[in-house]
């Protein structure tokens, strides 16, 4: 059995165990399900060290017949970007339990249930990343909505039904293009190949490029709802005005990168012809998203709503590099999809801890922080830092290496693109200034600092942007031989310097 | 070039200190000021003996490297975490350590009641730790990460007392018209990249010769933008003045003597840039002359003392960056009024400084008269600034300024009249400001309350203003005796000697004509407001003045044309969210309801309708198959 299958296997296992331990100790649940998490942060750091940057192709591979007669098969393995992406999910899992150690309380069910819940999406999340297989990767994709449709909707806040069931019928609008684009692959590939849904077998097909633009749209619309891009984004800050902290982390950390990753290794891998062909209207929507994500995070007056605009923004810089089609573009999108999750995470943290301190979540009914609960301040203002792209932090790193690696190739886009550095500035400050400069507001005296076990949650989150602000390496050198194997399938290589010898 | 081992302390030391002091808290109340103020002396140390070692080395030896590690690495984009430290940046590294240390110092007593001391510290020493970084960086984008750190440190300082609303939007706006300049050297960077495949400075300079003028002239022209952000010049200026909401000690230090400075070592730093772009050059000087009047003009009508200073300090550094456009005769000028502004003007704002400590932190100069005969070593120490800044010989600005006219006017024809003109004009201006300055705050009758009582600060606030005034005196004879800094910068600069160029005039001529708009500045200055200073400022005043009072409109028209645009378009982008684009979702939603009501009408239980829907059913399923079979 591959590493990955055991990583997969293992929160399953926590789950098994949270149901048939006693509902009413709710202390019990969550000590087993943070064991758990951090036994599978433990794994997933092994299958880091056996990993082997050198080797470009899918490692840990494993597969399994599962529907014979279709030619479905439990089919997994990773490469480098796979494999930071599953690094990142199983990191931020164990933050967000301990960061929410009280968030199950004021759900429709018990606490024993959201941690069932939360630890059946974490295998979800590997095996979204891992899978090998079209099929079992949607599968995944459609039943990944049904843990999150329920920690929403049974344990969020506000109007969170509505929110939920918002979330569930977008994604499974675009889920359905997708099937319909698998479906006709599968079709096609049963005429050339015979009948299977492995990547790599599909990725030789030779498909003509009307049908690819159809099939690349099925999946790209699923991808765009998922990220989201402009103008598919409606859902997201609906649901993160709902979602508690933790599964907003989870939300946009992880399960929006889906969205990004598939946009690489769907889209670009199985129709090359046709990421072609749609990449100048894909670059105008990541180039709409980034500056109308940050307009309307600026607009906000909620402040879950602010971060899951900025977010929106940061996913058009991580479509942008994805589709720039140059390594710095793909290996710096890649690196952004990491970056973020941890950098939106803290956001989530501090603004959660904020808003369940003070009973509100309207930026206005803050002010002054900084005085009364200066630790809590700090996370919260170097969060922010990272979501502006500060030189020094991870972000950075990711965001300079999309825009560098558009700019080689569509130098117009990338100078609007960088417009956005400015806008980053105002969304970040003005939020900051509101809550954590001036006098304190009324109500917030008495306002306390974070604990230990909320110091000891965000400290490895903060932690990690200060050190892949500095040392990005291990990160790039795993990711960078997976984006030279996704351009080198697509067919594309990097710009030559302009100013010749 | 030689390798060294020593150069990543100088950035180490102090990001270690403040990281400590803010990690710490409140356990490091006590001694964390010292901890700050001994490892910004022990960086001093460092930088005085690579200075000497690099002293006793000639030629390609002088400059040493470091290389510490690999940063980002990705494809062609190699990017190491590697420090450069050559005759240039060695100049800058003793100014920001030297003038760095001297104002932990005088922080050690000025701040001394703040409860805050600790935080100011440990934000002064990410300050200096960043702005090393900056002048030491290899490539550009080293050099980035210290530009926006020096940023960041600015920020956290302006806004050191953000309690204070105003406060708090002044170290906001800074930042953002920084982010302006940022987008100018994230693109210099982007295009050098482009067009080299490489972003370090040799390997940039390397390239210069095969790459196209549009190319040159873009990275230019973006570097132009970053520096003007920076060192607040036109167009980005207005954040300098209420920049001025910070401690006094950090005016002196970021927004004087080194941080707002960083736009002319960018400049001088691409010199192989702006040598192969004339347009680039031009566009420099351009705005140069424009900040270098604009600055002086608001200086005159300003009433707070701070603010008065901050307007001097971009007419200054408006002077650097006209020398730096100015080509190889300008680099090594421009550094030098550099370096001798930094200092008489870090001197007189730690004065200033002092007059706000005895004066219960009053800055309006009107309220003030008559505090030289209480402040003895403040008005000394003040006067020997005053006396550097409006270039009287022979102390330092009479040095570096006079040669930055004498070369403006050498730029020949119709340019050189100009621009030469612009320095002389400004000179006389400068010379009126400063005075009416030093009048209506050390001489004349006293005009403050009685419950100020104004004194002479303790020792460890007017030593390090001592010092500096030994510098405002001294160093401009230093630098210019037998052209001692422009050979030393020469290797890096491609700098050449004041002589030559189009003389449009002698040398004695210009310096004259420099020592006459002083006269003429002082003396208009003097007749003015010698005695009779009113306390409040008088309201039938010429529409100049109350232009300069509102510092040109500079606030007003980014208001008008910037940031009122800016909200409504928010506004409007907020509302389309919801009403158009979240509307049309629930349009379709609503779509699907409505299709689905009709459906369930067709669930009547006829038997005979569902039959009809059977064959239906069965002969579109007999169509698909047919066609995907074909």
């Amino acid at each position: 059995m591959s590493i990955v299958t055991t990583l997969e296997l293992l929160p399953l296992l926590g789950a098994l165990l949270l149901a048939v331990i006693p509902k009413q100790n709710a202390l019990l649940a969550k000590r087993v399900a943070l064991a758990t998490s951090v036994v599978v942060l433990a794994v997933a750091g092994l299958m880091a060290y056996r990993f082997d940057n050198s080797n470009p192709a899918m490692q840990f591979v494993e597969s399994r017949k599962w529907i014979a007669s279709f030619g479905v098969n439990y089919a997994v393995g990773i490469d480098g970007i796979a494999l930071v992406l599953i690094l990142m999910s199983a990191f931020l899992v164990p933050v967000v339990i301990l960061a929410g150690w009280h968030e199950s309380e004021n759900g429709k069910w018990s606490a024993k249930t959201f941690y069932i819940l939360i630890l059946t999406l974490e295998t979800m999340m590997i095996g979204v990343f891992a899978a090998t297989d079209v099929f079992l990767f949607y599968v995944i994709f459609e039943a990944m909505l049904i843990p999150v449709y329920f920690l929403i909707g049974g344990y969020g806040r506000g109007e969170r039904a509505a929110a939920a069931m918002k979330f569930l019928l977008y994604s499974l609008f675009g889920g359905l293009l997708m099937l319909a684009a698998i479906i006709g692959i599968y079709v096609i590939a049963g005429n050339q190949i015979g009948h299977t849904f492995d990547i790599a077998q599909l990725s030789t097909l030779h498909i003509d490029s009307w049908t690819q633009d159809f099939l690349f749209l099925g999946f790209f619309i699923a991808f765009a709802i998922k990220a989201p891009l402009w103008p598919f984004h409606t859902w997201l800050p609906t649901a993160a005005k709902s979602a508690t902290p933790g599964t907003s982390i989870l939300l946009l950390g992880v399960l929006d990168k889906v969205g990004t990753y598939g946009m690489i290794r769907f889209c670009l891998t199985l129709f090359p012809q046709a990421s072609k062909t749609f990449t100048p209207i894909i670059i105008v929507l990541a180039l709409i998203s980034i500056l109308y994500g940050a307009f309307l995070a600026i607009g906000q007056r909620e402040i879950n709503g602010l971060i899951a605009f900025t977010s929106i923004s940061h996913f058009g810089f991580i479509t942008l590099g994805i589709f720039a089609m140059t390594s710095q573009g793909l290996s710096g999108a890649t690196l952004y999809m990491v970056n973020h999750g941890f950098s939106t995470g803290a956001l989530f943290l501090a603004a959660g801890w904020m808003v369940s301190r003070r009973g509100s979540s309207k930026i206005e009914d803050f002010g002054g922080l900084q005085r009364v609960t200066p630790i809590l301040a700090w996370t919260f203002f170097l969060a922010g830092m990272s979501a502006l792209a500060l030189p020094g932090l991870s972000s950075f790193v990711s965001e300079f290496l999309v825009l560098v690696g558009t700019f080689t190739r569509y130098p117009v886009a990338a100078i609007i693109g960088t417009t956005g550095i400015v806008l980053a500035a105002l969304y970040v400050l003005i939020v900051v200034q509101k809550s954590l400069h001036g006098p304190t507001t009324e109500g917030n005296e008495s306002l306390k600092d974070l604990n230990l076990r909320e110091k000891i949650a965000v400290a490895p989150v903060i932690a990690i942007l200060v050190i892949f602000g500095f040392f990005p390496k291990p990160l790039l050198d795993a990711i960078n031989p997976a984006s030279q194997q996704v351009m080198s399938h697509a067919g594309v290589t990097d710009p030559a310097p302009k100013a010749g010898k | 070039m030689t390798t060294s081992s020593n150069l990543v302390y100088l950035i180490a030391l102090p990001l270690i200190s403040s990281a400590l002091l803010i990690l710490l808290g409140r356990k490091a109340d006590k001694r964390g000021h010292l901890l700050a103020t001994l490892v910004s002396a022990s960086a001093f140390g460092i930088g005085v003996m690579e200075f000497l070692a690099m002293h006793s080395r000639t030629g390609v030896a002088r400059a040493a490297t470091q290389h510490l590690f690999s940063w980002i690495s990705v494809g062609t984009f190699q990017v190491d975490a590697s420090l450069l430290l050559d005759q240039l940046s060695i100049c800058f590294v003793l100014l920001i350590t030297g003038v760095g240390t001297l104002i932990h110092i005088y922080s050690i007593a000025y701040m001394s009641h703040d409860r805050d001391r600790r935080r100011f510290f440990a934000y002064l020493n990410l300050f200096i730790a960043a702005m090393l970084l900056l002048v030491l960086g290899d490539s550009y984008l080293n050099l980035y990460v210290g530009w926006e750190g020096v940023g960041l440190a600015s920020y956290l300082l302006i806004g050191f007392w953000n309690q204070k609303p105003t406060y708090a939007t002044a170290a906001k706006k800074a930042f953002v018209a920084n982010r302006v300049g940022d987008v100018g050297l994230s693109l210099a960077i982007m295009i050098a990249f482009a067009q080299f495949g490489t972003v370090t400075f040799e390997g940039v300079k390397a390239g210069v010769p095969h790459a196209s003028a549009a190319a040159i002239t873009a990275i230019g022209l973006m570097l132009l933008l970053a520096a003007a952000g920076k060192s607040a010049q036109f167009p980005l200026q207005s954040w300098l003045g209420d920049a001025m909401a910070g401690p006094t000690p950090v005016s002196a230090l970021i927004h004087a003597a080194t941080m707002v400075t960083a736009g002319v070592y960018l400049i001088t730093r691409s010199n192989y840039i702006f040598d192969a772009s004339s347009t680039a050059r031009l566009l420099v000087v351009i705005v140069g002359g424009i900040t270098l009047l604009f600055g002086a003009l608001i200086g005159t009508a300003k009433d707070d003392i701070k603010k008065a200073l901050a307007a001097s300090t971009m007419s200054q550094i408006g002077y650097m960056i006209l020398a730096s456009g100015l080509g190889p005769v300008g680099y090594a000028i421009a550094i030098m009024h550099l370096l001798t502004h930094g200092f008489f003007k870090a001197g007189m704002f730690l004065g200033a400084g002092s007059v706000m400590h005895g004066m219960d932190d009053e800055v309006n100069m009107r309220r003030f008269g008559g505090i030289g005969k209480l402040m003895p070593i403040t008005f000394a120490t003040f006067g020997l600034g005053y006396l550097a800044i409006i270039g009287v010989p022979p102390f330092a600005g009479f040095y570096s300024k006079d040669k930055i006219i004498e070369i403006a006017f050498n730029a020949g024809g119709t340019k050189g009249w100009i621009l030469g003109g612009a320095t002389l004009l400004g000179a006389a201006i400068t010379a009126f400001y400063m005075t009416r300055l030093v009048v209506m705050t050390f001489t004349g009758s006293k005009r403050w309350d009685e419950k100020a009582h104004p004194h002479e600060s303790p020792i460890l606030m007017w030593l390090p203003m001592a010092i500096l005034a030994i510098g405002s005196v001294a160093s401009g004879f230093f630098f210019n005796s037998g052209n001692s800094l422009v050979n030393w910068l020469a290797p890096v600069l491609n700098s050449r000697g004041v002589e030559g160029g189009a003389e449009l005039m002698k040398p004695i001529v210009v310096s004259g004509l420099a020592l006459l708009a002083v006269v003429i500045g002082v003396g208009i200055a003097l007749t003015k407001y010698r005695s009779n200073v009113p306390v409040e400022a008088p309201e039938n005043v010429t529409i100049f003045t109350k232009l300069a009072r509102k510092d040109l409109l500079q606030d007003s028209f980014n208001e008008a044309v910037l940031m009122r645009p800016g909200q409504k378009l928010t506004a409007g982008l907020v509302k389309t969210d919801t009403n158009v684009i979240d509307g049309l979702v629930r349009l379709v939603g609503a779509i699907f309801i409505g299709t689905a009501t009709a459906l369930r009408r067709i669930q009547n239980g006829y038997v005979r309708s569902y039959a009809l829907i059977m064959v239906l059913g069965a002969l579109a399923l007999i169509a698909m198959i047919w066609v995907v079979t074909l």
